[in-house]
């Protein structure tokens, strides 16, 4: 589950890793995103596209007892980099209360020391994902 | 010492037809000596999923472009990262990748610059190699580094910057982007991020031909014939045409470019890497909308 500390200390452990290692680690969450429960899975109309990303990758946002934050992913093993924004965005900000998640700072992505090894153009596909959930987030808790 | 070229009756009919390999030519030639495989994915984690047997990985972004200026590496940056590849100068090397051979192409092109003579595409790129159920192996090959000589990079012949656009009106241009960004009815393909540039549409004159009207289903080229039906007749090209192909950043555009110069041959093309991204934020550059491709503009 995500918590505010768990963002920070993405980013320090980030920090410290040589580029190839990022990239391992990376990778690491793109294996590890949840597959989706069945009532997506079997309906992905109820998903929505994140445009910003080079490849597909859909989302949904659940609100579970009026104020935690469920997320829910779909992107296809071809896409791992995809994948791995997702999953790392999962681990921080699944969990998290609603206004926790509404204040997550937006400049995560840019925080993970990815700018070398994955490029600043593939990080927008991650800022991209980003807006979209705190988006649905507002959506469904009219904020 | 060269390496035989695919000698498959498809590859025959083209202007040159030692440029592309079949997945089965490489299959049988994984081991071959001289012969160096490169995978440029879009997806800078896809190769470290699963690669071809021997395949090493080069990264259009992190590898092939400058890391300040908007440019592509020096003579001395690209003889560093052949040699960490363990590529010398007479090797043969084949490139493959993910989208259809967009970042290969691009790639490809970018060893041109550098003059390296033998380079290849993999036909079908990684998808056709995969969709046949062709090994894939997580292992990293470790080559042993090579000496690659500094050659000074030459951007004459093969690569056009913005002011070559402009003194170019009246020739042929293609614009490979989507029908959608050609009118200005979008800024970027379907599902890509947006990539600065601050107006919609075309370089006005420039005819649309996405580029994937180059391709088949399987993701292969179209053959001879069916590149000249799109190239030629459709977009009314010919072999002595001075030709400027863009898109958004310059990949799309170099696999039209590779298609031209060297499957059908035609005697000089560039690709404009500066493309859309350049051009849709040049103050005063003329743009045209819609599906039309535009008056001549008069220029002052």
């Amino acid at each position: 589950m995500g918590t505010l500390e768990s963002a920070d200390q993405l980013i320090k452990d980030f920090a410290v890793l040589r580029e190839t290692e990022k990239l391992d680690l990376l990778l690491e969450f793109s294996e590890a995103l949840p597959e989706l429960p069945p009532r997506y899975a079997d309906h992905p109309e109820l998903l929505e596209r994140v445009e910003e990303c080079q490849s597909p990758i859909f989302l949904f946002v659940e609100i579970e007892d009026s104020d935690v934050v469920r997320l829910f992913f779909s992107a296809p093993a071809e896409s791992p980099t995809t994948r791995g924004f997702a999953s790392l965005l999962f681990s921080v900000i699944d969990g998290l209360s609603v206004d926790e998640a509404l204040d997550f700072d937006l400049d995560f992505p840019f925080k993970l020391s990815l700018s070398n090894a994955v490029s600043l153009l593939r990080l927008r596909g991650m800022l991209g994902i980003l807006s979209r959930i705190k988006r649905q987030i507002r959506e469904k808790t009219q904020q | 010492m060269p390496i035989d070229i695919d000698s498959s009756s498809k590859f025959d009919k083209y202007a040159n037809p030692g440029v592309l390999v079949s997945t089965q030519w490489l299959s049988e030639n994984l081991q071959t000596s001289g012969l160096v495989i490169l995978e440029s994915d879009e997806d800078v984690l896809l190769y470290q999923t699963g690669h071809i047997p021997n395949a090493r990985k080069i990264d259009w972004h992190t590898d092939l472009n400058d890391k300040a200026t908007r440019d592509y590496i020096d003579g001395e940056g690209f003889s560093a990262v052949m040699s960490r590849l363990g590529i010398n100068r007479d090797d043969t090397v084949v490139i493959y990748g993910d989208k259809s051979n967009w970042w290969a192409a691009y790639a490809l092109w970018v060893f041109k610059l550098f003059g390296h003579e033998d380079v290849r595409l993999l036909d079908g790129g990684r998808e056709k190699w995969t969709s046949e159920g062709r090994d894939l192996t997580k292992e990293v090959p470790s080559p042993t580094p090579s000496t690659y000589p500094i050659i000074t990079r030459d951007d004459s012949s093969l690569r056009a910057f913005r002011d070559d656009v402009f003194l170019h009106f009246g020739k042929p241009m293609i614009d490979v982007r989507s029908p959608e960004e050609y009118s200005g009815e979008r800024l970027t393909a379907p599902g890509y991020a947006d990539e600065g540039a601050s107006r919609a549409g075309h370089i006005p004159t420039a005819a649309s031909v996405p580029w994937s009207k180059a391709c088949n289903e399987d993701q292969s080229f179209k053959d001879r014939s069916g590149l000249e039906e799109v190239y030629l007749k459709g977009a009314g090209l010919e072999g002595h045409s001075d030709v400027i192909a863009y898109c958004r950043i310059g990949e799309r555009s170099s696999h039209t470019w590779f298609v031209l110069k060297y499957l059908l041959g035609i005697d000089k093309v560039r690709n404009y890497d500066g493309s859309w991204s350049e051009w849709g934020s040049l103050v005063k550059a003329p743009i045209a909308l819609g599906e039309e491709p535009g008056p001549l503009p008069q220029l002052v």
